[in-house]
């Protein structure tokens, strides 16, 4: 059995104006030391499966159904108690603006120290030597210095060097990295980007990276979800998603890319923007930005606007569109016949 | 400016005295002489307040010194003065400045023991409210909503009488002070809580709360150590005008006869005790007790300002 498993998870949020399904039916895992990535546009979704992995959904949002099982145990029936003993001990997050991650009134060290005390039963000192050896990993400069120092003090680099010296903090089995990158500087993304890899590698540690940058998640992943309108649409190995996708909007994702377009030109982009999750088209949530919606002869799929796609295995892909599956249903009779 | 005293660019790693120096509180003050001569001022009444055994010439709580003959003596200015009462006596011959000492060692006592109770309450319930929410928050925020609809008089009288009803008037006059802190904390915490309230609302969808939380952190620990600290700033400017209003308080239930017993004034039952003599003449023993009241209180409005100049908490109401 996979370290983490997420089966069927569906969580909704409970506003004034009805339920609102913010993830549906997501199932995914994850194996011990590997890589995944999620990816998605801004409110798809990502961030919200990244914080029910935790059971940590602040109200309104609750989980409605599924269940994220961590080696052996089942996160979201779990009591508070024993979820402490798993967040920032077993998985632990990173976010996307160190700014604001760090607590502006505390020391560094304080904050390392406070994470260490919460988890384990050690003395001050031995925190703090622990909360070294991790600054002197992240390669901090003058990592003595920076325990004394506040986050203020500290540049936005520095800073997500110092959160994931946090992340890592407890020796976790997972780190579910919130965009980590995306708050920074280009060239210093590139430099996080490397660094956290690199530990990942060396402690054998599981990632999941949320993140719409697909550069990232094809350099550091080995596999990979796309998310459209709280819905996983295709999943699959890194390569063969990046190399061939199969679901329309992974394709426009891709094409949207900067080094898709030809120079001079306009980039590609995929056209409309996503729904409000509270008032979803019906069919594929997808149907009013896709350009696959007609049929060879022209004729607009019915499918597409009626029924809700399933997830059909494509290579070793999982993809959920009535555009795939038609042409594997068509291929599959061809081979028949013949 | 939102910045607080550790807004100083500093360069390594400073010390304590560093921060201090460079920080911008320090900057303000140096340049704002209302808040130095405040700030000086309410010093040295603390200073004398708190040393008054050892300045006051006599103790006016031991009746043994006390002669009736020579009460309502005037002040040293006035001529039919007593060399031994520079500022006079009072109507049962206690020496006006030693007992003023006394009074204002009582109503600083009072001012400060009520605030740490309001601030103790009041940040309690509103960082509980704030933080959790909820029904947690609609109970406690009710609570001070009704607390509020009482006047901290009205509090006054019905805690005053039931005490006295049932543990005799000897006991409330014995723990008088503490009755007072007690009214008076219950009456007013509510201004803490609301104030509190509305930073921890501000400050609990910052970021770090959420990374607190993921890294595994009880609710208690996250509210004390993360949310407290970053709501400090609102708290020490409402405290600098409770303190003030404490006193105000304590005065006013002093001069209803609510508050402080003859036998240990504070200035409010001293202002009280004179009141009876003003038609008689005897002005100095309401005058100068109040003189004294009026500079303390201002000198502690004055530096709130400052403070909330400084500080500028985005939350303050007044």
């Amino acid at each position: 059995m996979a370290l983490l498993e997420v089966n069927n998870l569906d969580v909704r949020f409970a506003l004034r104006q009805g339920e609102v399904h913010a993830l549906r039916d997501i199932s995914f895992s994850l194996e011990r030391g590997e890589r995944l990535g999620i990816v998605g546009e801004s409110g798809a979704g990502k961030s919200v499966a990244a914080f029910s992995l935790l059971n940590l959904i602040s109200k309104p949002g609750f989980i409605a159904g599924g269940t994220v099982n961590f080696d052996g145990q089942v996160l979201n029936h779990m009591s508070e108690r024993g979820l402490r003993k798993v967040r920032g001990n077993r998985i632990s997050m990173i976010f996307q603006d160190p700014m604001m991650t760090l607590n502006p009134v505390l020391s560094i060290g304080e904050q390392m120290v406070e994470c260490l005390k919460a988890h384990r039963r050690i003395s001050s000192k031995e925190a703090r030597a622990i909360a070294l050896d991790k600054l002197q990993q992240v390669q901090i400069p003058s990592p003595e210095t920076r325990l004394d120092q506040y986050p203020h003090e500290l540049s936005g680099g520095m800073r997500q060097r110092i959160i994931i010296a946090i992340a890592l903090l407890l020796d976790p089995d997972i780190i579910i990295a919130d965009e980590p990158t995306t708050a920074l500087d280009v060239t210093i993304q590139a430099e996080i980007m490397a660094l956290l890899l690199d530990l990942c590698e060396q402690h054998n540690v599981g990632l999941i990276l949320i993140t719409h940058d697909l550069g990232v998640v094809s350099q550091v992943t080995q596999r990979m979800l796309v998310m459209y309108a709280g819905r996983v649409i295709e999943q699959g190995p890194t390569r063969e998603i990046i190399n061939d996708p199969q679901h329309p909007y992974t394709q426009g994702l891709i094409n949207a890319l900067p080094q898709m377009a030809t120079p001079g030109e306009k980039l590609n982009q995929i056209r409309g923007s996503m729904p409000s999750l509270s008032n979803l088209p019906s069919g594929c949530a997808f149907h009013p930005r896709c350009d696959f919606i007609n049929r060879a002869d022209g004729q607009p799929r019915p499918a597409c606007t009626q029924q809700v796609p399933e997830f059909v295995e494509s290579g070793n892909c999982r993809v959920a569109c009535h555009m795939v599956a038609e042409m594997l249903e068509d291929r599959r009779l061809k081979e028949e016949t013949s | 400016m939102s910045t607080t005293s550790n807004s100083s660019q500093a360069s390594a790693s400073p010390g304590r005295w560093e921060r201090v120096r460079d920080s911008y509180m320090w900057y303000s003050f140096k340049r704002d002489r209302t808040a130095q001569l405040c700030l000086a001022v309410f010093i040295c009444m603390v200073i004398a307040a708190f040393a008054s055994p050892l300045i006051a010439p006599t103790n006016p709580y031991d009746l043994a010194q006390i002669d009736i003959m020579s009460s309502e003596l005037p002040p040293f200015w006035i001529d039919g003065a007593d060399d031994r009462y520079a500022l006079g006596t009072d109507a049962q011959g206690r020496d006006l400045w030693s007992i003023v000492l006394y009074g204002t060692r009582v109503s600083l006592l009072i001012g400060f023991g009520a605030v740490i109770l309001q601030a103790l309450l009041g940040v309690t319930f509103g960082l509980m409210a704030g933080y959790l929410g909820g029904r947690v928050d609609t109970i406690l925020m009710r609570l001070a909503d009704i607390q509020l609809s009482f006047s901290t008089l009205m509090v006054a009288i019905v805690v005053g009488a039931l005490v006295k009803a049932t543990m005799g008037s000897a006991f409330y006059s014995q723990y008088a002070v503490m009755m007072l802190i007690l009214i008076i904390g219950l009456a007013e915490w509510p201004q803490y809580a609301r104030t509190v309230r509305a930073s921890v609302l501000a400050e609990k969808n910052k970021e770090y709360v959420d990374a607190a939380r993921v890294m595994g952190l009880r609710s208690k620990r996250i509210m004390f150590r993360h949310v407290l600290p970053n709501t400090m700033s609102p708290i020490f400017v409402i405290s600098t005008v409770q303190i003030a209003n404490a006193i105000i308080s304590e005065a006013a239930l002093s001069f209803l006869g609510l508050g402080m017993p003859e036998t240990h004034p504070s200035l409010g039952s001293l202002i009280k005790s004179g009141f009876d003599y003003i038609q008689s003449g005897s002005w100095w023993i309401t005058l100068i007790p109040g003189a004294v009241l009026v500079v303390l209180v201002l000198s502690i409005n004055l530096l709130g300002d400052w403070l909330r100049d400084v500080m500028n908490p985005r939350l303050y109401k007044g």
